[in-house]
């Protein structure tokens, strides 16, 4: 992705992490949410050449690293921003990792997990405040 | 200010100057705290002049024993193999012998490649597809095998064959104690492993299985039959725990082999084995008091991104010609830092060059030649030393290249009496397992230096000292 861009609907966490999370599911208690990196993190790491998701069931915890995002020349920690069980990894990852270069918020996402406690999301920030994070 | 010659005192007033320091003293006093200071010179000796210590050191040298003083048939590990002129005027080039590593391809473009090649053959060798740049040593490359399934499943056991070598089990065992996992020996049956008591041990939580090929006593092993062994005992285990639709992944199964022995050995990959480590010694390295030799490490694609050492890879160059690279190395400290696949980055990349010339020397059809010549002579040596009064063999496996025998007297006895007769029949294992029951054992090695008349030597010499020993106790 040529520029820069923090989609308004998404929710994110200041350690670059993004999520998306589904009004429609399965378990209305347990809603699901998508997870990724932004479009900062893949610029600052460069080229992305390996994602080795976590199994599904691993049970994330918010503001802990659960997986690591490795380009040709640097080793990432991606941080949950918010906690819940994993229940689907992107699969696509393991043979194009670029995609999550090229489509961070779309084809690049990286797992899928149900919410343990929703109420976390109050503590993301909009993509506003997120963008006002990352300076000048 | 020259780069290649020493800093002159006018050079070092400038560099003072520049600083704003009045003298190197007084660079230390205001940096190193008074408390750890030591206070007083060196303890050291006066020099001597450059002829003395000559002649002092000539004196010292004097003391060992080499294998060309005396008829060597120490193994363990390390062989007296022949090492071609050719290896040492190559090791010699300035090209090979100075650079460090290869982080700037673009000037190391031949170092490089020759990783290449060496990763290649390992893999040729081993019959796995991955090789790296080579590691320290063989029992190194063991622990680093041990580390390498703790970061694949987690668990908390690595399962080891009695047949390893102690250095490996020993080095294993330190590497381990750091980060709480625990090492459990399965004994042996008449040289081998117990397969009963390998299937026994390994369970869910066993992280590894490792067993050597040959094994330390000189035996081959079964080592499809360990393999499979390794993974039945975990998928049967699961089964009798109903554990239902959740099947637990087997241990990682690694095998520390002779490079020399897979001359004419099935190798490791075609025998179920997972990650395969070894002693690089034998190929191109004199024993040189131990060392320096590298270690192979070899393992299946699945396990690429959690190997140590440097890797070589084979890429283009913006112009489209072929090129190598030093790659994933974001496995590697200077990344990774903690998180690492090991705590050494590096290769022993000129000792390894050592390894693929003699590969390349010896061929194809070469080492399978080798291992045929070491097979029928160490056959020979272990049935006339058997035949002498005193000594047994110490089991009946098949063998290759070394042997144990027991002897009816005491092992570092003899081997002194046979030193004084200008032969080493082999090494006292006791000494070096510290097991009860190695008591009276030793170690023969045959290599292609050791010649009929070397060994029927040996048998007149190692026949004579148990009888002289055997004697001289009764006295």
């Amino acid at each position: 992705m040529a520029d820069a861009s923090y989609p308004d609907e998404l929710l994110y966490h200041p350690e670059h992490d993004w999520a998306r999370i589904d009004p429609e599911g399965p378990d209305p208690a347990h809603p699901e949410a998508t997870l990724g990196i932004t479009w900062y993190a893949q610029d600052a790491l460069g080229e992305v050449v390996f994602f080795e998701a976590p199994a599904v069931g691993t049970l994330l915890v918010q503001g802990a690293p659960y997986a690591e995002v490795e380009s040709v020349k640097a080793v990432s920690d991606v941080v949950a921003p918010l906690s819940g069980e994993v229940v689907a990894v992107n699969d696509a990852l393991a043979d194009s990792p670029q995609l999550i270069n090229e489509d961070s918020y779309g084809e690049g996402w990286l797992v899928r997990i149900a919410l343990s406690d929703p109420a976390e999301r109050d503590g993301l920030l909009d993509a506003e405040a997120y963008s006002a994070t990352l300076g000048g | 200010m020259s780069r290649y010659t020493a800093t002159t005192e006018h050079d070092l007033e400038q560099m003072l100057a520049t600083i704003g320091v009045g003298s190197v003293q007084e660079l230390f006093d205001r940096q190193i705290p008074a408390g750890v200071r030591l206070g007083r010179a060196l303890a050291l000796p006066d020099g001597m002049p450059e002829q003395d210590v000559y002649a002092h050191l000539r004196e010292l040298a004097a003391r060992n024993v080499s294998a060309e003083d005396e008829v060597s048939f120490l193994g363990a590990g390390m062989y007296d193999h022949y090492v071609p002129a050719l290896i040492d005027m190559l090791m010699e080039r300035s090209e090979f012998l100075t650079p460090y590593t290869p982080y700037q391809p673009e000037i190391s473009q031949g170092g490089l490649q020759v990783m290449f090649e060496y990763q290649t053959a390992i893999c040729e060798l081993t019959g796995l597809p991955v090789s790296n740049a080579s590691v320290y040593e063989g029992p190194s490359a063991v622990a680093a095998a041990g580390y390498l399934a703790k970061l694949h499943n987690g668990r908390g056991r690595l399962v080891v064959s009695a047949g390893m070598h102690p250095h490996s089990i020993e080095t294993l065992c330190t590497l381990v104690h750091g980060y709480g996992m625990s090492v459990i020996e399965v004994p042996l049956v008449d040289g081998v492993t117990d397969v009963d008591a390998w299937t026994e041990a390994i369970d869910a939580d066993t992280s590894a299985a490792m067993f050597a090929q040959p094994n330390f006593y000189g035996a081959v092993e079964d080592a499809a039959r360990l393999s499979a062994a390794a993974r039945e005992a975990v998928s049967s285990g699961a089964a009798a725990n109903g554990a239902g639709g959740d099947s637990v992944a087997a241990p990682v199964i690694v095998a520390q082999v002779d490079p020399i022995a897979l001359g004419i050995l099935k190798p490791p990959g075609e025998c179920g084995v997972d990650v395969a480590v070894g002693e690089g010694q034998p190929l191109g390295n004199r024993l040189d008091f131990g060392g320096p030799s590298f270690g192979l490490f070899a393992a299946r694609e699945e396990y690429l991104r959690r190997m140590p050492g440097r890797i070589a890879g084979e890429t283009v160059d913006v112009d489209g010609r072929r090129g190598f690279v030093l790659t994933l190395q974001t496995r590697e400290q200077h990344i990774r830092r903690e998180r690492a696949t090991s705590n050494i980055c590096t290769s022993q990349a000129l000792n390894a060059l050592a390894g693929v010339v003699y590969l390349a020397w010896l061929g194809r059809r070469g080492i399978v030649e080798l291992g045929e010549l070491l097979l029928a002579r160490t056959h020979y040596a272990r049935e006339t030393l058997t035949a002498l009064d005193g000594v047994q063999a110490m089991h009946s496996q098949p063998v290759i290249r070394e042997f144990a025998v027991r002897l009816d007297a005491d092992a570092t006895a003899v081997k002194a009496r046979c030193a004084r007769a200008g032969v080493n029949p082999g090494v006292d294992i006791h000494a070096l397992t510290g097991r009860e029951s190695d008591r009276g054992g030793l170690l023969v090695a045959i290599t292609e230096r050791r010649t009929r008349a070397d060994i029927d030597r040996l048998a007149d010499v190692l026949g004579a000292a148990v009888a002289a020993e055997q004697q001289a106790v009764m006295a």
